[in-house]
Order: structure tokens, then C-alpha cells, then sequence
């Protein structure tokens, strides 16, 4: 009875390696190529690159009293702050319109969804028409007696890259939208209204309260998008665009072909903090609230 | 009219929010079967520095399809990385199937406290943008000599953790019962998860096979920090790169490249919209 216990004993327990086999490939891989790494990259932060020895902060001091990280980290810092509330607060309204009328819901869908299938390298050229300094929107701008902005060479740089921004990402918010909408109780809704609610005091008390796990994500999975915001930046204006969009990518990038490990380290291991940080507040904004 | 009045202001918004979506795309799919005079004419003050303002009608006068065959006849580079941006975007999915999702099947089946951090070390990476890895990624990379080869741009990207959070969802919502059922009657792990979590969670596997693609098909940030030789550039490299002179080519090549992935979205998109739908429910 005894060793019979004890042989399904082991048998569960090979059973539990075997399972572990499922993770195996996986964890391994995002060992070798990411953990481990990371791991030699947070030594090397405190490392100085000549030498190797133990430095201290001082390649976050470094970093963070260089005049071209500030700028950039300046930039992306608002580019997120601009872009991402207009993203979300646009992406709502075109969400709720689509809820009102589901008739033309797979249609609008699959418009707003396009541009995420629209890669980027299609779109250069494109830009480059579009916002060229006697390009097209200027002489639309002409024919209507606007005077030509300067899109690429000036402060508006800032607000084609945010348009771009939405341009590329609404469908993905909408989408997200929609399906928090569609798990807010009918009958919730039904009773405000019977008992005298009118729509933007149901949408303000009903609706908008039961969203907020939606909104966690959304905000989250909108933050991811707008770091890859550089991709757009690159096509629009290459390796050196007007400085109100040189984002943290473009520096990382000429650290890297100085080869500036010791910096880039240290502003790497920033970053991911920094990330980390942000995403854990808004997991207690959605928290706290609920 | 209580109908009007309440659908027409939403019809109305989405319809012009659709017009700006699409203009884009009309543009381009115009432009690239114009001819090469009749291009130049219209953005030579964009290419040329002429005086005046850039014009545009979404349809040709004179619609030719030369452009198109210039690029596939008599353009090798063009081919070469077309299937560069393929391999770059196809092998790291091919990967993910024996990666991503047999790690999604494992924490769908797991609770304990080490594989629920497990998790959130995984959630945590994909939130990770690439300025985060570049350095890790080259250290790791050039230890191994990969930089500057392809297989250098597909192994990370193959590893990425994001697939692993789609799929999981998916698995999750599988109902216990099944699960143990098949358990009771003498399923091993591995004949549940292909006979079981493959079927009902495939959903998930195509809509993290439908992101990825977009994703990678587009990938930038990698092959321009990682890639020296030209050669082994993919698309989205070397497109911005090509201006004046050869418009309509460019403007041909922009199709050719927007065509795959188009043809990955509308094929997959119900697939894609439940996946990223899942992704939004409450954890």
C-alpha cells in the first residue's frame, strides 16, 4: 500500500516536471536574451566604462545633467502627457458613437482598425508630401488664404507626430472601448433611466464608473503604443528631426553608435523604473477608486 | 426622427473621423499607378524646390501601371528586402508557437505564488519599449555573434512576452470541468493541451499571430541599432530613404509593402478583435 502511495507519489511529481516542460522553452529563452542581460546591464550602470570599476551613481549624474537626455526625456515625457488623454478621450467618444449604432459597427471598425495594418515605411513618403513645406496641407492651407506653416522645421512637428499618433492607434483604444462597454450591465442603464436619468447623467454615473478597469488597460497598453511613437518620428523626419521631437530613441540612438554603454545603461535601468512606477500608480488610481 | 436625432451626430463623427482614416490609403493606392511625369509635375515643389504648392487628385488622368513593373522587373534590391522584412516577420511567429504558447498554456494551469510572479515579471517585460533593451540586447547579442545577422533581430523579438499575455486569457477561460474530465479519464498533460487548450484557445494563438505580424512587419528600432550591411535591411529601413527621382517607384513599393499586411489583417481580423478585446476584460 505503502510503496503504492509512494509510486504515485513520484508519478505526480514527474507529472509536475513534465508540465514544467511547457515553460521551459519560454523561460529560458527570455533568460538568455533579456533577464541575464538586463542583469549585467544594471552592473554596468554602476561601472565606469574605463576601467571597470565600481562607480557609484555617477553615470546616472551623467546622464541626467546631459542637455540632450533632458531634452528628450522633456519631449517624450510630453508627447505622452498630449498625446495619450487626447487618444483616449477621442477613442472613448468614437467608441460610444459606434455603440449608439451598431448598424455601421464592422465597417467603422475595420476603417479605424486599417491603420494599425498600414506599415509605416508605406506612409514616409506620404508624410513627406503631406506636410512638406509647399506640400499638400500648405497648399490646401494657400487656397483657403492660410499662410504656410513650416510642418517639419518648427514647434508643429510636436502636433503631426501626436495626429499621427492618433491617426495609427484609435482603432486598437476603440476596440478595447467597446469591449468594456459591452460588459456594463444593460439593466443598470435601464433603471437610471426609468427613474428619470438622462443620457449624460447615465453615462457620467452608470457607464463611465463601470469603465475603469477598462481604463487601466487602455492607458496602459496607449503608453506602450506611444513609445513606439519614435518609428513615426524616424519616417517623418529622420535620423535628425526639429529638436520639440527629438524623443528619448533618437538620443539612445547616437549613444549607441558612440558606443556609450556606461550611459545608456544607466539610462536604461531609469527608464524601466520609470515605467514601472507609472504603471503601478495607475493600478492604484483604478484601485483607490473602486 | 428620434432616430435621426439620435444616430445622426454619431453617424456624422464617425464618418468624418473615417474620411481623415482613409485618406492615406486612396492617396497611395492613386499615386501608385500614376505615371512618372505626370507625379513630378504635381509634387515637383516637394522634390524639385519649385515655386508653388504640391496638388493632388485621389484618381489619375492618366492611370499606367508602369511603376508596378519597374519595381518587380527591374528592381533586385526591392526583392531582397522584401524577404528580409518576410524572415523578420515570419520566423519570430513560427518560434512563438513552441514558446509563447505552451508558457501561456503552463500559467493558465498554474497558481502558485512563484508562477504568479513569474507572470507579472512577464506582464512587466512587455511593457518594456525597446530603449530599455537595446543595451541588453547588444551585450547579449554580440557575446553570442549575432550582430548584424538576421537571426540577431529574430531571436528577441521571438522571445518577446507580449503573445504569451494574448494567449493567456484565452486559456484562462477554458472551464475547469473539461480540463479535469479529460484528467479523469487519463489524459497526459501534453494530450490535454493539444487535444484541449489548442483547440478552444486558438483564437488567442491567431490574434497574437495576427498582432505579431503587424508588429514585426514593421519593425524599426532593431534592424536600424543591430544591421550594418545593406543588404539585410528589411523594408521599413530602407523605404524612408528613397526620394526624389523615383516617386511613382516609391510610391509602388509603399503599396507592395502595405499589401501583406493588409491581406494578414482583413483575414485575421475577428481573431484580432477578440483578442485585444480579452486583453481589455478585468485581470
Amino acid at each position: 500500500m505503502s510503496s503504492r502511495k509512494k509510486q504515485g507519489c513520484i508519478w505526480r511529481k514527474w507529472n509536475k516536471t513534465k508540465d514544467f516542460l511547457f515553460l521551459l522553452p519560454s523561460l529560458a529563452g527570455v533568460s538568455l536574451f533579456v533577464l541575464i542581460p538586463f542583469c549585467d546591464v544594471l552592473r554596468r550602470s554602476f561601472t565606469s566604462a574605463l576601467g571597470g570599476q565600481f562607480a557609484g551613481f555617477q553615470n546616472y549624474r551623467a546622464v541626467f545633467s546631459n542637455q540632450a537626455f533632458r531634452l528628450a526625456a522633456k519631449n517624450t515625457l510630453l508627447f505622452m502627457g498630449v498625446s495619450v488623454p487626447f487618444l483616449m478621450v477621442l477613442s472613448l467618444g468614437l467608441a460610444l458613437a459606434l455603440y449608439v449604432l451598431p448598424e455601421a459597427s464592422r465597417f467603422f471598425r475595420t476603417t479605424f482598425l486599417l491603420p494599425m495594418a498600414v506599415p509605416v515605411a508605406s506612409i514616409a513618403l506620404l508624410w513627406q508630401v503631406l506636410f512638406h513645406k509647399s506640400g499638400l496641407i500648405n497648399g490646401w492651407f494657400h487656397g483657403i488664404g492660410i499662410s504656410p506653416i513650416d510642418w517639419m522645421g518648427s514647434k508643429a512637428s510636436f502636433w503631426v507626430l501626436v495626429a499621427t499618433f492618433l491617426w495609427k492607434n484609435l482603432g486598437y483604444d476603440i476596440v478595447l472601448w467597446l469591449a468594456g462597454l459591452a460588459g456594463v450591465p444593460i439593466s443598470i442603464q435601464e433603471a437610471a433611466q426609468v427613474d428619470g436619468a438622462g443620457p449624460f447623467k447615465i453615462f457620467w454615473h452608470v457607464t463611465l464608473p463601470n469603465l475603469l478597469p477598462t481604463f487601466y488597460t487602455v492607458s496602459v497598453l496607449s503608453l506602450l503604443g506611444a513609445q513606439k511613437v519614435f518609428r513615426e518620428a524616424y519616417l517623418a523626419a529622420g535620423e535628425y528631426p526639429h529638436e520639440s521631437i527629438y524623443l528619448l530613441q533618437h538620443l539612445f540612438n547616437h549613444w549607441f553608435q558612440e558606443l556609450s554603454i556606461d550611459k545608456l545603461s544607466a539610462a536604461a535601468v531609469t527608464m524601466a523604473f520609470g515605467i514601472l512606477a507609472v504603471v503601478i500608480g495607475l493600478r492604484k488610481i483604478v484601485g483607490g477608486s473602486e | 426622427m428620434k432616430w435621426m436625432l439620435k444616430k445622426l451626430p454619431a453617424f456624422l463623427f464617425l464618418s468624418a473621423a473615417a474620411l481623415t482614416i482613409w485618406f492615406p490609403v486612396l492617396f497611395l493606392a492613386g499615386g501608385s499607378i500614376m505615371g512618372n511625369l505626370e507625379l513630378s509635375t504635381r509634387l515637383a515643389p516637394v522634390f524639385q524646390k519649385k515655386e508653388g504648392f504640391a496638388f493632388w487628385h485621389i484618381l489619375p488622368c492618366f492611370p499606367t501601371g508602369v511603376s508596378y513593373l519597374e519595381l518587380l522587373l527591374d528592381s533586385p534590391s526591392f526583392f531582397v528586402m522584401f524577404w528580409n522584412s518576410v524572415k523578420i516577420a515570419v520566423f519570430p511567429l513560427l518560434g512563438q508557437l513552441v514558446t509563447a504558447v505552451p508558457a501561456a498554456w503552463w500559467f493558465s494551469r498554474h497558481n502558485s505564488p512563484f508562477a504568479k510572479a513569474l507572470y507579472t515579471l512577464y506582464l512587466t517585460l512587455m511593457l518594456m519599449p525597446f530603449q530599455v533593451t537595446m543595451v541588453s540586447d547588444y551585450l547579449v547579442l554580440r557575446q553570442l555573434h549575432l550582430l548584424d545577422t538576421l537571426q540577431g533581430i529574430i531571436f528577441p523579438v521571438l522571445f518577446s512576452t507580449f503573445p504569451v499575455f494574448i494567449i493567456y486569457r484565452f486559456f484562462c477561460s477554458i472551464p475547469k470541468e473539461v480540463i479535469e474530465s479529460a484528467q479523469i479519464d487519463g489524459a497526459s498533460p501534453f494530450q490535454v493541451f493539444f487535444y484541449i487548450g489548442l483547440p478552444l484557445g486558438k483564437t488567442g494563438i491567431g490574434a497574437a499571430l495576427v498582432l505579431g505580424f503587424l508588429e514585426y512587419w514593421n519593425l524599426l528600432e532593431q534592424p536600424m541599432a543591430f544591421l550594418k550591411t545593406k543588404y539585410l535591411w528589411p523594408l521599413s529601413l530602407w523605404m524612408p530613404r528613397i526620394t526624389d527621382g523615383k516617386i511613382g517607384l516609391a510610391l509602388a513599393a509603399s503599396v507592395m509593402i502595405l499589401l501583406p499586411a493588409a491581406l494578414v489583417f482583413l483575414c485575421g481580423q475577428d481573431d484580432l478583435e477578440q483578442g485585444m478585446a480579452m486583453a481589455g476584460l478585468k485581470e
